[in-house]
């Protein structure tokens, strides 16, 4: 079963059709990458996946499960959305850490709070903070950043800052893992380091949806890519068909891109 | 009255100061957080709260704050012919209403600062509306007003001087009142209350004036967010 199926989705914005009926699947422990021109619809949906945009028609199934029908949760609880939403993490593509936490608070808030909500979380509450503190030092470990676990993001570089975000979002266990460009805002001696940390959860089995300008990254690392122009899938595949496209639309995408 | 002494005078003036600072303390303790409450007023879904909340800060801050202490210290005795509370608690209304709806503004400038990023990163963490605020933003918004309400409150410390003005104008009211006897209600209908509309009246349309170009220069900045 895939661990993510998303049927349909269409979104709009006023008399703008940004996405114009998405449908695909991915297994667990893949990587997909998201390619297309600027204004073809990536941001907005990887947006839909994490429920910061809601599509106005569409489905979509996690384990077989739907966490999202735009005509039956019309009336749905915030709560209940957040509990959906942490199907999902979210890498923006200027990182968003919360400035006035070190990295080790800015990896740790979010699981802490929500552990407020368990049952247990009064008896244990000790052991329960113990080992959201264990799993954010051995997280911010694997992104190589223990040297800093005590400064402030202002104190760090941007690839840095993205790495304590890849960090921060590995904290709340996603089942499906999204990066809007993780790279973009980098400058480009500094893209290495977390295209670096994006392989290793690759190796990790992190099942991850990758919106990327980095060809060459795209080819590597994932096991499924996917064109979009003007708010469809124009074509997707295997990495094979960024040597061999078959489409006139990608074709051309691909020759803008090598010049 | 005797001589002043140097000690009496210095007297009066700490006992001046005593009230001064009363004013000050019970201003800033009660308006920070009612500022609070009128900024979640304003920004409220539902449209009449939202809308009655702004229009009565429009007038506060559209109409001086001597203003309002005389309209709340005189209005319900010229209105009803007598008065509900002494004037001092009038005098006390009016500065913490007046302060809340400028520091409700503040708020309002520290959190639109916050960028819709932040909002975001703490939503697709799964945290609750409440606790974005609580934990992610509010500091931020905090470190954002400190300069605006240090101004704010520079000026507090400077407005309690209106007291004074208040005290004489009562001193010269109860003057008044003996003089005219029975007359006196005519003359403080006719010489205070029409007066104190009419300026209010004028206050509101030069400071709307006013509100409108700030507001229109806020807009054609609105186009970009951080
Ligand atoms: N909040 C919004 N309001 C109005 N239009 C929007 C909004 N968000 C996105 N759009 C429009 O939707 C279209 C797709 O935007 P999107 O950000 O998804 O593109 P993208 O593929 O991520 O582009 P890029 O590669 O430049 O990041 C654009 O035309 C954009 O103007
Ligand atoms: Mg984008």
């Amino acid at each position: 079963m895939s661990v993510l199926e998303v049927k349909n989705f269409k979104k709009s914005f006023g008399k703008i059709d940004v996405l114009k009926g998405i449908d695909f699947t991915l297994e667990k422990g893949e990587a997909l990458s998201i390619i297309g021109s600027s204004g073809s619809g990536k941001t907005t949906l990887l947006r839909c996946l994490n429920f910061l945009e809601a599509p106005e028609e569409g489905q979509m199934f996690v384990d077989g499960n739907c966490i999202f029908d735009a005509i039956k949760d019309k009336k749905i609880s915030s709560n209940e959305i957040r509990k959906r939403q942490l199907n999902f993490g979210l890498v923006f593509q200027n990182f968003n850490l919360f400035p006035q936490y070190t990295v080790f608070e800015n990896v740790c808030l979010a699981p802490k709070l929500l552990a407020k909500d368990r049952d247990d979380y009064k008896h244990n509450k000790k052991a329960i903070i113990e080992e959201i503190e264990e799993n954010a030092k051995k997280l911010i470990e694997r992104v190589g950043m223990t040297s800093r676990i005590n400064m402030y993001p202002c104190q760090l570089s941007g690839g840095q800052q993205q790495r304590v975000a890849i960090a921060r979002a590995l904290a709340m266990d996603p089942k499906i893992l999204c990066f809007d460009e993780p790279t973009s805002a980098l400058d480009p001696e500094l893209t290495g380091e977390v295209l670096k940390v994006i392989r290793s959860l690759k190796d990790g089995d992190t099942t991850m949806v990758i919106v990327t300008h980095e060809m060459n990254f795209a080819k590597e690392v994932s096991d499924k890519i996917i064109f979009m122009d003007e708010g469809v899938i124009a074509e997707q595949g295997t990495p094979m068909m960024l040597e061999n496209p078959q489409t006139e639309r990608l074709k051309a995408f691909l020759t803008a891109f090598n010049q | 009255m005797g001589s002043a002494s140097f000690l009496s005078v210095t007297l009066n003036l700490l006992h001046g100061f005593y009230t001064t600072f009363l004013i000050f303390a019970i201003t800033l303790v009660v308006a920070i957080p009612l500022g609070l409450i009128i900024t979640f007023g304003s920004a409220s879904k539902i449209k009449p709260i939202s809308v009655v909340v702004r229009c009565f800060v429009w007038i506060i801050r559209g109409t001086p704050l001597l203003l309002q202490i005389l309209v709340l210290v005189y209005g319900p005795g010229l209105v009803f012919g007598h008065a509900f509370y002494e004037n001092s608690v009038g005098v006390m209304i009016a500065f913490i209403i007046n302060y809340a709806c400028y520091f409700s503004e503040i708020y309002r400038g520290g959190i639109e600062s916050i960028s819709r990023g932040q909002y975001e990163a703490g939503h697709v963490l799964g945290m609750t509306k409440s606790q974005v605020f609580f934990k992610v933003v509010l500091l931020q918004v905090v470190k954002h007003i400190i300069p605006p309400m240090g101004n704010e409150i520079i000026t507090l410390v400077k407005d309690t001087s209106l007291v004074r003005i208040v005290g004489a104008l009562m001193f010269m009211g109860s003057q008044y009142k003996e003089i005219l006897g029975k007359s006196f209600e005519y003359v403080s209908v006719n010489a205070l209350i029409w007066p104190l509309f009419y300026s209010g009246a004028f206050y509101l349309i030069f400071c709307g004036l006013l509100t409108l170009l700030f507001g229109y220069l806020e807009k054609k900045l609105d186009y970009y967010k951080s």
